[in-house]
Parts: structure tokens; sequence; C-alpha cells
């Protein structure tokens, strides 16, 4: 029997920030969540199932949230499950949520991610200090800078590609009224001039520190049909996973990715996704991550992924957009993060994006990955139902 | 075999906790000495409130004061209180429905032995005597034999509410290594770098994890690596890390030490920060009285050849 066809037919986001003081994580979903039934045009009832997810519970030091978001989420009496996988955490979500619809085991379902950064500190919760081990010198962006000069050294790639990057994605930001960072005086030579610290990573290359939700609801084909508003119809979904160090991985491009990126296009009938695929919207945390998963994708061969960034091929206006709503850069409630990925590829195929809406968007990529690059998830979305 | 390392681990952290509306009007409350419930859409009213209706998902705002007295619905008895427990007697984690209230609160009920706790039981809040919007303001319950006291009608309106609540958090583990770490910390111990082999692809981990993450084997194969090593990619570290006694900038490396199949962590000394570069030699520097090495410094010899650790990075 073939799968259930998956449609996204709501989506709702709160406005990204650094610090939302004035409610509380239940208050946070909600808004979220409530956001999502609105476009959808659907009441808590009309939902069978919640799907959340979030980064470590030592994020916000609140164990199994889930519990008590149940009544803020509509879920008393229904199914509820938790999902976790680092930073990729919000696009596995969405893939759980949509396997239950494609499974035909439920017909509607909410599915949700947040994190509010302002009730802890993430660089504390990922850093304990665990006895007898030398302790990690350098934080989350020392982590990934040796990788990125490991890059630059393969791919032969100008300094200056990584402020470029930045550069597009703030400015990417500023037409997307719920991205966190409005820096509305962004100029290339203010990245280029801002602090080195991690070099090569400057302070305007990463991302900031963000309080935010983000709720999607999927249905399946004859929810797909009462829908009031154009819909995304799921093409391909997939999760990898490898051990975040181990002799042999490739820290640049991980073969996790390229696998979990394979799956995707193999489910959508993709075989050049750089012709086939009209933008993407990938987890770029750090901006040289960007023509880095260019080539993990497959998007361009390895060591060339810089040249499309350095063309203008990833603007918003070039050929091959990628992250339109401003990305990781300039929003990151890290447990949101990726389903605002996948959302976002939901948003460009429904027309729905507004000011930061890609002209003829048919086939957009939604990417997330979490951890020391060793979980991957991502989806393809359509404007079409998939065929057959 | 020496025997396998054990020590303290202490989880810490002061969490902030934002309130939104219902949280901040029930803390405050306690502050004024005010037990505040919410009204569900079926007309119950629960203590302590909620910020959405359990049945039918609404946002529910309608806030009522119930009584600081009321009855223990069910109990258990605690013999030996904890670090951060209401009370430092022993006593009874009690859940009591307030007087006006349809669900039951969880609070210590303070109560001189076992035998003297029973469901049915009438309790009366214990105010603290310094409040500041905290669950903590109710000190305890304590038993109770008069009327039900008289809410006074108290609708939730406070001034100078309380919005946000700092939660410190602890949590006491005891960790080990385990026993392929305690024998590297061991060999460290006297200056050796211990790896251990995989019996199935070969390859050297080190520090060795005592088994190998691709094949699911147990490795138990020592060898020995380095000390010597070469830097395959690193970062110049500019900003101040927490709790680390180092002069920024300094340079944050990966090293693969000579017969390792992966490359560990560690700081470069000995040589300008803008003068290291991947393929440096290095050898490490041991200080007194440290575990781990303080710092890798160059050797002098001339530089790896890129292709010798490409597959590395």
């Amino acid at each position: 029997m073939s799968k259930e066809p998956v449609a996204v037919v709501g989506i709702g986001q709160t406005r990204h920030v650094a610090a939302r003081r004035d409610v509380s994580i239940a208050g946070l979903v909600r808004e979220a969540a409530q956001r999502a039934l609105e476009d959808a045009e659907l009441t808590w009832a009309d939902v069978d199932a919640v799907v959340i997810g979030k980064a470590p519970d030592f994020f916000e030091g609140v164990m199994m949230p889930e519990l008590y978001l149940a009544d803020a989420l509509g879920a008393v009496g229904k199914p509820m499950l938790r999902v976790h996988t680092a930073g990729s955490v919000g696009g596995s979500t969405a893939l759980v949520a949509a396997n239950l619809v494609a499974a035909r085991v439920h017909g509607t379902v909410l599915t949700l991610a947040f994190e509010k950064q302002s009730e802890s500190n993430a660089m504390w919760g990922l850093s304990l200090p665990i006895p007898f081990q030398q302790p990690l010198l350098a934080g989350a962006g020392g982590f990934f800078a040796p990788h990125v000069r490991a890059y630059m050294r393969r791919s032969g790639a100008p300094d200056t590609v990584g402020s470029l990057v930045a550069y597009k994605d703030r400015r990417n930001a500023l037409r997307n009224p719920y991205a966190h960072l409005h820096e509305h005086d962004i100029t290339l030579e203010k990245v280029q001039a801002s602090p080195m610290l991690w070099d090569p990573i400057r302070y305007s290359e990463t991302c900031p520190s963000s309080d935010g939700a983000c709720a999607m609801v999927l249905t399946d084909r004859a929810g797909a049909a009462r829908a009031p508003r154009p819909v995304a119809w799921m093409h391909g979904g997939a999760m990898r996973s490898e051990p975040t160090l181990f002799a042999g991985k490739d820290c640049v491009s991980p073969q996790a990715g390229k696998d979990c990126a394979a799956d995707v296009y193999r489910q959508a009938g993709i075989a050049d996704p750089r012709r086939e695929i009209d933008a993407v919207e990938m987890y770029v945390p750090f901006s040289w991550y960007e023509p880095m998963w260019l080539e993990n994708l497959g998007f361009a061969d390895e060591g060339e992924g810089w040249k499309l960034t350095e063309s203008g091929v990833t603007e918003l206006d070039g050929d091959l957009p990628v992250d339109m709503s401003g990305g990781v850069l300039s929003t990151n409630p890290i447990g949101a993060s990726g389903m605002i990925r996948f959302a976002e590829a939901a948003l460009q195929v429904r027309g729905l994006a507004g000011e930061h809406q890609v002209e003829g968007a048919r086939r957009v990529l939604g990417h997330a990955y979490g951890g020391g690059s060793q979980f991957f998830s991502m989806w393809l979305v359509g404007s079409e139902p998939p065929a057959s | 075999m020496p025997e396998v390392l054990e020590a303290p681990l202490v989880v810490e952290f002061p969490f902030t906790r934002s309130l939104g509306p219902v949280q901040s009007a029930f803390l405050t409350g306690l502050r004024e000495r005010v037990v505040l419930g919410v009204r569900t859409g079926d007309g119950r009213i629960l203590v302590p409130p909620v910020e959405y209706d359990p049945v039918t998902a609404e946002e529910i705002r309608d806030l009522v004061e119930v009584a600081p007295t009321g009855t223990v619905t069910t109990w258990a008895w605690n013999h030996a209180p904890r670090r951060g427990q209401p009370l430092d007697t022993p006593f009874a984690w009690a859940l009591v429905r307030l007087d006006g209230a349809d669900t039951a609160l969880l609070h210590a009920l303070d109560a001189p032995g076992p035998d003297a706790v029973r469901t049915g039981m009438r309790v009366r809040v214990r105010w603290a005597g310094e409040r500041t919007g905290a669950v903590t303001d109710i000190a305890c319950f304590e038993p109770y034999d008069g009327d039900p006291a008289q809410p006074s009608g108290h609708t939730g309106d406070f001034e100078n509410p309380v919005t946000g609540i700092v939660a410190p958090a602890r949590l006491d583990y005891t960790y080990s290594p385990g026993r392929a770490q305690t024998d590297y910390l061991h060999a460290l111990s006297d200056r050796r770098m211990v790896g251990e082999r995989c019996p199935s692809c070969r390859k050297v981990y080190v520090p060795p994890r005592g088994a190998c993450p691709t094949c699911g084997v147990a490795t138990s194969e020592q060898v020995d690596v380095g000390p010597r090593g070469t830097v395959t990619t690193f970062c110049i570290v500019n900003i101040k890390a927490r709790n680390l006694d180092i002069e920024v900038p300094y340079v944050y490396a990966h090293i693969a030490l000579d017969g390792a199949d992966l490359a560990l962590h560690g700081r470069i000394g000995g040589i300008p920060y803008d003068q290291v570069r991947m393929g440096l030699r290095v050898e490490p520097v041991w200080t007194e009285g440290a575990r781990h090495p303080d710092h890798y410094r160059p050797t002098g010899e001339p530089d790896a050849d890129y292709e010798t650790y490409k597959e590395l990075l």
C-alpha cells in the first residue's frame, strides 16, 4: 500500500527576539501553535496528535517540558510525542509528525518546536565540567571554526566568502518580520570589520541566541482538499546520524549529510538538485556553512560551493536562493531552528513568504543539522502533489 | 588492573523563568497571603492555576481566590529531608485541596510523625515570614481544626507583580570515565599517551573509548602514540572562555598524534599565534601536577605534507 501524501496547511511562528519575558514557555509555544491553526483555519479539536521538539532539557532546566505543555497545545486526551536530535530537532520533529500522517496513523498532526534561550545559557548547558577531561578550550564557535579552516584549505575559497553569506542573510532577514536580527544599517564593510572571535569566524558570521517557537499543521490528502490557502506537499524526507567523532569522519562534508540528501532526492525523483530545486533553506549557524552544505547537499561539486556564493547565485534574486528567511544567522531559538527551515521551505512553495518570496518557487529543500555535525534531517516540499 | 576512576560531578545553574500572566498573579498573590486559582470552562477552580483549559484548550484568565485552609487528599512521609526541601525535619509531602478549589496543591505538611497524618485531615497554610513571590512563600501546611477561612474575593490585580523568578537547579552525579579512559589517564601520569586499536578496522583511538564507534566492538589492544604529532587544523581564539585562565589570543588546534587515527584537541604555545599553520609538527609540554599536557609546542621539524593528514580533517 502506498503512503498517504502529506501536506502542510498551516504555519505559525513567534516574532523571534533575544528574550520573551512577557510569556511563559507555555505562552510561547501557544502563540506559534495558535498562528498555525489560524493559517489552516482549524481548531484544537481538528488536531489528532501533537509532536513537539526542543534541544536538551538543560537549556531551560525544565525536565521533559512537553509534559507540562499538553494543555497549552490542546493535547489532552491525544497522543503527544517529544523528539530530540540536538540542533536538527526542529527538522526531525516535523518528519516524525509527517510520518504519522504518511502512515495513516493520524489524519492531522500539529508539530511544534521551541527554545527559550533567555531562561538559561546554552554555552553552559553544552559544556558541563566533566571530571578528568581536558576542558574544551573554545565554546561552540571554537568547535566549528577549525572545520571551516579545513574547508578553506580544501576548497581554496577566498577569505571573504563567509562575510558575503552573513551580509546576504542579514539583508534577507530585513524582509522577514519574524526574524530576530533586523540590522537596517548592515553593510559588507561592517561584517568584514566585525571582531574575529574564533579566527576564521567573525562575530557577524555567527548566529544570535533567540527565544522563539515554530509550528506547522500537517495533514492528509482529504485535509489538504479542505485547506483554505495553498498547501505545500512533502515530496521526500529523511534523517541520518553518525558519531560526533570517529576515525575517518569527514568533518567538512559528513557522510550522513550526503546520505540524507540522496535519500530525499530519491524519494522526490530529483536527479540534478542544482537544476530541479528552486531554493534552499539550510541550517547555517556560522556563515561558512553555506558553501560547505551546498557541496554536502549536492548543489555543487566538492570544493566548488563557495563559487555559487561568490557569484551571487545564492542571493534572494539569484538562480538558487539560499536562506531566504535570513536563516539561522538571523534567528536561532535552537530547538525551533530546524523547523523554521522546514517551515520556510513550505512557505515558499505555498507562495506565502511575503517580502522574501522567491518568484515561482515550486520545489524547495529544508535542511537541519545538529550536535557535532552528526544529526541531519531534511525535507523537500513542492507546490504540486507528489507524483503517484 | 588499576581501579577505575570516579569523581563527583555537580551540575548547577540558576535558571530564570518568565511567568506569564497566570503564574505571575499566583506567585504575587502568595507574597500578599492570597491563594489564587483559575476557573475553567466547566466551572472548576484549579489550584495551582494553569494558563490553558485542560478540557477545551482555551486560554483561561478568570482568577478566583480560594481559602488558605483545606483538606489532605493523599500524602507520603518523608523520613529524611534533603537540601532545598521546605522543612529540615521529617515531614509529609501532601496534596491539599484548599477550600473553594477542585484540585489539590502539592506542598510540605509539618507534623510530628506519620501517625499524626491521615487523608481527610484538615490543614492550613503556614505563611513564610519573608515572602518574595515564590511557592516557598507558603512555608508549609500545618494541622488545623478551626472553621474554613473565608477568602476576600481577590481577583488577582496587584501592585508590583512578580513577572519572573530564579529557579536554582542542582544535580549531583558520581562520574566514572570507565576502564579505557582510566588506563589512558594512568598512562598520562607517566607522561605516556596510550590509545587503543580496534580489532576490526585497526583504527587507533586516543583518548580510547573502550569501543570502536564505527565497528561497535570492544577495544583492548593498547598502542603507544605520539608524543609528537601534526596540527591538522585550528582556530585562533580571541574571546576569553569562562573559567579558563588563558590569555587571548591563543590557538586551539586539532592534533593528530603520530600513530593515532583521530585528532585530539589542544592549545598551541611556544610560537606566536599568527604563525601557527596546518601541518605544523608539535609535541606536548607537561607541567608539574597537571593531568593533561598544558599545551603543545613546535618540534622544529619540517611541516607535514598536506597529503599525510588530509584524511584526518
